[in-house]
């Protein structure tokens, strides 16, 4: 049991200069602090770590910093470099990170803006689109007439940030498709692709072809 | 305010981004190069290195997989200069800080003046550690590495890192000691 605590001191004792640097886990930070409250000695030994930690900053503050020069010389020598080609090695988070971050926080609250605005245009225009399909007395598909919504088959997409109004009302009529709802959560409409049900291949046939045309952004089957 | 992380100036590096090397090199290079001056204790080898280590920061960026923080890195980097630095150092150098070290230990009047100031004779003794001793040092209390980034900058286990530390500490006493101040550890 003695030799047990013994170790477990000595464990804690080790761990004291990083304890009073503030890197250690949390965990581990616990189990010092535990052990500091309940023995005097370890303490005494942690006020003398302290002391190390505040003139080791202090001795190292005290060396100065290099000249100018250093920095000259550095770019120097990178100019001197051969032009490289963009790292391929890089992850995909790491490139994510740097082209998020290659953006100025002016330029992505105006992404941002105007993102939201095309999205609140294009909901403007294709509720137009429904209401003047609705005037008209309900757009009718090629293979059975049908005004009730919620009869047939249906599919959720997002259209393409880029896409107009004309390209939507094209994409639309060329592909024989009826707005039934939207916008919903994330910019997404349901849009009935046959005023009759159909088997899920079939279905996802169709998806698949639509989510070609450029207007798509996002396509995916409902019920 | 935000800064730009490390992380995403490295990955601008690897892209050639001459500003963001520079964005770098202005928040590193105090730190990079007394980490670097503690173990070559020459000020212009110490400045010299710091150039090479961060050219080769541009050079490696690409390469740079994000398994330790950047500073860690560089760091490593630094560490290998210094020792390489070190090994090319002509004999006739080394003697000399040898001998500096010896003459330090006497008991002269500016010594006897430092014992009045407990601070100035541990800052004296630190300085009076090994290179390895000093390092390790350095690291955990000025440049605030935890076991595992030290142990990835020296290339030892955790285990190692910590007893070595023990050590340090435990000659850092021996000198104090020395110089007439007892700890009363170890």
């Amino acid at each position: 049991m003695n030799t047990t605590n013994k170790e477990a001191h000595s464990d804690i004792e080790e761990l004291l200069p990083w304890h009073a640097a503030g890197t250690l886990s949390r965990r581990d930070t616990q189990r010092v602090e535990a052990a500091l409250a309940r023995d005097p000695e370890l303490a005494r030994r942690y006020a003398l770590v302290r002391e190390e930690l505040g003139e080791t900053i202090l001795l190292n503050e005290t060396l100065g910093a290099p000249s100018a020069h250093a920095m000259e010389k550095l770019f120097a020598k990178i100019d001197a470099e051969p032009a490289r080609k963009p790292a391929l090695s890089l992850n995909l988070g790491a490139r994510v990170a740097g082209f998020f971050a290659s953006l100025s926080p002016r330029t992505l609250a105006w992404s941002a803006s105007a993102a939201a605005l095309a999205i609140l245009l294009q909901a403007g225009l294709i509720a137009g689109i429904v209401i003047k399909e609705k005037s008209a007395g309900g757009y009718e598909t090629a293979s059975a007439p049908s005004t009730d919504p919620g009869v047939g088959a249906f599919t959720l997409i997002r259209f393409a940030p880029q896409a107009s109004s004309d390209d939507i009302t094209k994409f639309l009529e060329a592909n024989k498709l009826q707005v039934a709802a939207g916008p919903m959560s994330g910019g997404l409409y349901k849009v009935r692709v046959a005023v009759t049900g159909m088997p899920k291949a079939e279905l996802a046939r169709i998806v698949k072809k639509l989510q070609e045309d450029k207007v798509v952004g996002f396509i995916a089957t409902t019920e | 305010m935000q800064t730009t992380s490390d992380e995403v100036l490295i990955v601008r590096i690897a892209g050639g981004d001459r500003l963001a090397m520079q964005v770098l090199f202005a928040r590193h290079h105090v730190r990079v190069y007394r980490f670097v001056l503690r173990l070559v204790r020459n000020e212009a080898t110490a400045e010299d290195l710091i150039s090479e280590v961060f050219l080769d920061i541009w050079r490696q960026a690409g390469k740079f997989e994000g398994r330790s923080a950047v500073s860690t890195w560089m760091l490593s980097i630094a560490r290998f200069k210094a020792l390489s630095a070190l090994r090319r150092r002509p004999e006739q150098e080394l003697d000399e800080e040898a001998a500096e070290q010896i003459e330090d230990h006497a008991d002269n009047p500016e010594v006897a003046l430092a014992k009045k100031d407990k601070a100035a004779v541990l800052r004296q003794a630190l300085s009076k550690l090994s290179a390895e001793h000093r390092e390790i040092v350095d690291l955990v209390y000025y440049h605030e590495k935890s076991v595992e980034e030290v142990a990835g900058i020296v290339g030892i286990p955790e285990a190692t890192v910590k007893t070595r530390m023990f050590y340090a500490r435990k000659k850092l006493s021996e000198l104090l000691k020395e110089q007439g101040i007892d700890r009363g550890w170890p």
